[in-house]
């Protein structure tokens, strides 16, 4: 309210924004939303299906591993925004549990409200949402969102500890304080994105790469449903990409599923097995080695997008990358007691 | 120096505000930790000038001045969230807006009374000196509401102090506890006129709080540091107040102001001697 952090908490408050029927089974969802063009589609996006109902049997083996499970996250011809300019138009996904999803797409094509909308951050001026079988925020212990790094104030004086056992916080309760089973998960946490040394740093002296493995660590600590991460291996070096993605892989076989947003092209095509193309609209959604062709990358980017041997090649006008800004250097627990 | 440091003792008024002060000086600095952190200095600032046209309706009255002070700054603190939610302004736009006209407004009013000059000054600039039994216990009472309120929620106003979204998007009601912690602020400011006054207040809250974190970069005892500086320096100021019969508000501003010039020329974490590849060496501990 005051914080221009809050932004969004403001705009959720916006009495005017439709209530969401509490019965997700009353709205049909239509199947294979996601193509506008079937022809551009031969194999299908997720099929939607409203939590609780029998699911058909249809797909590749690919479909039927997800099709075993009900849909974590329903949208239906949802449209969003802030103020009167909407971010997001008409928006129809479902996406399987289990599925490790990228959403990409330009700056200001609606990604991180598309995370916001799931998460119950902002309420969707039309259309419905079902998370985890329910509306957003209902199901919200379930749920562990991870902002941009750019929207954290590094300076707060938190260290990795302090940020990670914020993820136990919802499970405690108020009035309560953190104990040993908080505790063992902090640390279980911390030891699974190699951050264990730096449990007593304070979060701004770490370099981008640590900053993203503090805050999965935070996710991770919450044994989510569910992950919304915003950008969560934007900027940072090689090592620590491979290592998230190989976590967020492990809790995608465990049954969870997981939407990271993505501006990076190569690592939403490397790392996911699943893409959303997103530009105000869904542009397209699927098998990333199947959805991820030119027309599909020239609608998404418009025009930036550079296509060398058959390979598409994105030339992206955003480079507000997370950088640490200007103290990379990493200092260890024991230097400075 | 035994006989300096015994002298206000002897008094009864003397016992009342030390107490007073130090009171103030905790309960100020616990919850301006949180302000600090969340950007909210001037939000403080702006709920302490509100106040006034409340005190001076309960004192035209004969009403209690802490409730009457109460009801206009809690009301204004929550107006300020509500218009923010609802125009498109910038906050510190809307809080300038409302903080002069409620300002303005209390001005009006003290000036209609005839003979009007009398207690102005301590209601600017408090007296903790001359606060009464009643006062004290009530500020005893208000004070030891808002430490609780924040002991019970400590852990929710972290989370939705340092990653608003991140505590909205795993349950917790960020709204309301906005506005619950607006409510503190307001009830803080207004237990602390008596004894710092409107103008003065804002620095009770700013100060300690904002120095401690010069001097630390855990949140836990960013907070300790606060309410060790708010205590003794309400504690100080008094005697300063007593030996040198300055305002107490006044001595007790000043010395936060000291200390925090002292942090920031000495202290480890961002003080002005401090190199930057030095920066290892005390920080974050």
């Amino acid at each position: 309210m005051i914080d221009p952090r809050a932004a969004d908490a403001r705009v959720a408050a916006d009495p005017t924004a439709e209530p969401i029927p509490a019965d997700p089974t009353a709205e049909p969802i239509p199947a294979d939303p996601a193509a506008p063009d079937p022809h551009d589609h031969p194999h299908p996006a997720e099929h939607a299906h409203p939590p609780g109902r029998e699911l058909p049997a249809y797909g590749t083996g690919h479909e039927l591993r997800h099709a075993a499970h009900h849909a974590a996250v329903v949208l239906s011809e949802v449209t969003a925004g802030y103020d009167e300019r909407a971010a997001l138009t008409d928006i129809t996904v479902a996406v399987a549990t289990g599925t490790l999803l990228a959403v990409f797409g330009p700056n200001g094509g609606g990604k991180s409200t598309f995370l916001k909308v799931i998460a119950g951050l902002l309420k969707p001026w039309s259309g419905h949402v079902h998370v985890l079988g329910a509306e957003p925020g209902r199901e919200a212990r379930r749920v562990a969102y991870v902002p941009q790094a750019e929207q954290v104030d590094w300076e707060f004086p938190v260290s990795v500890w302090d940020v990670v056992v914020m993820g136990r916080y919802p499970r405690i309760g108020m009035f309560r304080r953190p104990g040993a089973a908080d505790r063992r998960a902090v640390a279980d946490a911390l030891e699974l994105v190699g951050m264990a040394d730096h449990a007593q740093t304070q979060i701004g002296r770490l370099s981008g790469g640590q900053r993203r493995r503090a805050f999965l660590a935070r996710a991770l600590a919450a044994d989510p449903d569910l992950y919304l991460l915003d950008e969560p291996v934007t900027g940072v070096d090689p090592t620590t990409q491979e290592d998230l993605m190989r976590i967020l892989e492990a809790e995608t076989r465990r049954g969870k599923t997981v939407i990271a947003t993505t501006h990076d092209l190569a690592a939403a095509a490397e790392h996911f097995e699943d893409v959303l193309a997103l530009n105000r609209t869904v542009i397209a959604h699927g098998r990333s080695d199947l959805v991820l062709d030119r027309d599909v990358l020239s609608r998404t980017y418009g025009g930036h997008l550079l296509v060398l041997g058959g390979e598409p090649l994105l030339v992206d006008d955003a480079h507000h990358h997370d950088q640490a800004p200007g103290r990379e250097q990493h200092f260890h627990d024991g230097t400075h007691r | 120096m035994i006989d300096a440091l015994v002298a206000p003792l002897q008094f009864e008024f003397g016992v009342r505000a030390l107490l007073a002060a130090a009171l103030v000086g905790l309960v100020c600095a616990v919850v301006g930790s949180y302000m600090v952190l969340r950007g909210l200095s001037f939000m403080g600032d702006a709920i302490s000038h509100a106040a006034f046209p409340g005190v001076v309706m309960a004192y035209l009255f004969g009403g209690s001045l802490y409730l009457g002070g109460a009801i206009a700054a809690v009301a204004t603190a929550l107006g300020i969230g509500w218009i923010s939610r609802r125009a498109r302004l910038r906050s510190d736009a809307i809080i300038g807006v409302l903080f002069a006209g409620m300002f303005g407004l209390g001005v009006a009013i003290y000036s209609a009374i005839p003979n009007y000059v009398g207690d102005l000054f301590g209601f600017l600039f408090g007296d903790v000196l001359g606060i009464g039994l009643g006062d004290l216990i009530g500020l005893a009472i208000l004070g030891g509401l808002v430490i609780l309120v924040i002991w019970a929620l400590w852990k929710e106003f972290l989370f939705a102090t340092f990653d608003p979204l991140g505590a909205g998007a795993s349950g917790l009601n960020v709204n309301r506890l906005d506005y619950l912690f607006l409510g503190l602020i307001a009830l803080t400011i207004v237990v602390s006129i008596q004894a710092v006054g409107i103008i003065l207040v804002v620095a009770m809250l700013t100060t300690p709080a904002a120095t401690a974190q010069l001097l630390t970069a855990r949140f836990g005892r960013l907070m300790a540091i606060a309410i060790a500086i708010g205590i003794g320096s309400g504690i100080a100021g008094i005697y300063v107040s007593f030996w040198l019969n300055l305002a107490s508000g006044a001595s007790i501003v000043l010395i936060q102001t000291a200390i925090f010039f002292l942090a920031l020329a000495l202290g480890p974490r961002r003080g002005l001697l401090r190199r930057h590849p030095a920066r290892s060496a005390a920080e974050g501990t």
